[in-house]
């Protein structure tokens, strides 16, 4: 894949920064806004594609590293398992941190509210967890059929 | 002649589907909803969360997220592993 | 009938897909059928649990005194949006597998044995 021209790698270097905060503030308040893990991770996911189409597959190999996707990927999975797996004292993925007082443990207001960033227990951890999981599977799809695409190109030349 | 019989069987399938989609119930009166006005009332008492859909998500219903997030996973093993011979 | 607007919608997308999987022979077409059918399938899961009038079901600055649609719905076609990328991915990828190995995406030539 060849890199684009100077006009879009420079609105790119302008834009990319702001789509990946943005994603990351929706996976953070997934549980007040619309919003969570998958969707903040798509649009995180929707920043990498664009940095790997305007620069080129070639180019953009020194600042998207494979491995460092697949390595958060796994730990995202891992997290969220554990996760799971730590409310089994009562049951399966219960929710232990709601209303402990501890971390995101304040009790939320019945009704309509401005909303708490310090409450729903557990739900901000899980979202953290699959938004890094989903973010890093997009990178990893997205470089290694953009690798793949060359390939084949390659092979249908000789 | 395999292609007259195809565009039969697909025109006969689609006007019913079509027909069906009218005799639906009306749109935007569902019928049975006991189990989605328990979560509308008592989600943020008992997890907290001013958004119901996502403690449905990760609360609720959390072991279909996982086995979600599992897929997911296994087709980025799956993509990754049909192009492994390909080198960097 | 106007009323069930949303339905024929949904059953138009399915069944544009249904005629893609039926007559076309590309494989990226194919792909394509396939995801104009989950995105009717999603559609027609929203569709089921809408409530005329209604908010979505979140409290933060809610309009107050207001129903709220149906949020289960809603929960499940998130699962089923990641889980159709997935499948989208895995199909794309094959997809170029094959044209790697036999030249071609037509499913006729493909069926013929090549080393």
């Amino acid at each position: 894949m060849k890199e684009m021209s100077r006009i879009i790698k420079t609105v790119t270097n302008f834009v990319y920064g702001f789509i990946i905060i943005f994603g990351f503030y929706i996976i953070v308040h997934g549980h007040l806004t619309p919003g969570g893990g998958f969707q903040g991770g798509a649009v995180v996911g929707s920043a990498f594609a664009l940095l790997l189409i305007s620069y080129g597959s070639m180019n953009s190999n020194k600042f998207l590293k494979e491995d460092i996707f697949s390595l958060f990927e796994g730990f995202g999975l891992i997290l969220f398992i554990v996760l799971g797996f730590s409310g089994l004292g009562i049951t399966f993925f219960y929710n232990f941190l709601a209303n402990s007082g501890g971390w995101f443990g304040d009790t939320a207001v019945i009704g309509v509210n401005p909303g708490d960033m310090n409450t729903a227990g557990v739900i901000p951890l899980m979202n953290i967890a699959v938004g890094l999981e989903v973010l890093s599977a997009f990178g990893v799809i997205v470089l290694t059929m953009a690798r793949g695409a060359e390939f084949t190109k390659k092979k249908e030349n000789s | 002649m395999k292609k007259i019989i195809f565009g039969l069987a697909f025109i006969i399938f689609f006007s019913f589907l079509i027909v069906s989609a009218i005799n639906m119930r009306t749109f935007g009166e569902p019928t049975i909803s006991e189990m989605d006005d328990y979560f509308i009332e008592n989600a943020q008492n008992e997890t907290g969360a001013n958004n119901v859909v996502t403690s449905i998500v990760f609360d609720y219903r959390g072991f279909d997220t996982l086995g979600e997030a599992t897929v997911l996973f296994t087709a980025v093993v799956g993509v990754v592993a049909l192009f492994r011979g390909v080198k960097k | 009938m106007i009323g069930n607007l949303p339905y024929v919608v949904v059953v138009i997308s399915i069944g544009l897909g249904i005629y893609t999987l039926m007559f076309k022979r590309n494989l990226i077409k194919i792909a394509i059928g396939i995801c104009l059918i989950e995105n009717g399938v999603n559609l027609f899961l929203i569709t089921l649990g809408y409530r005329k009038g209604a908010v979505a079901p979140i409290y933060t600055y809610a309009p107050s005194g207001q129903a709220m649609v149906l949020p289960t719905p809603q929960a499940l076609t998130l699962t089923s949006i990641v889980i159709g990328i997935a499948t989208t991915a895995l199909i794309l990828s094959i997809a170029m597998m094959i044209y790697k190995h036999y030249g071609t995406l037509d499913t006729d030539q493909v069926r013929r044995l090549k080393g």
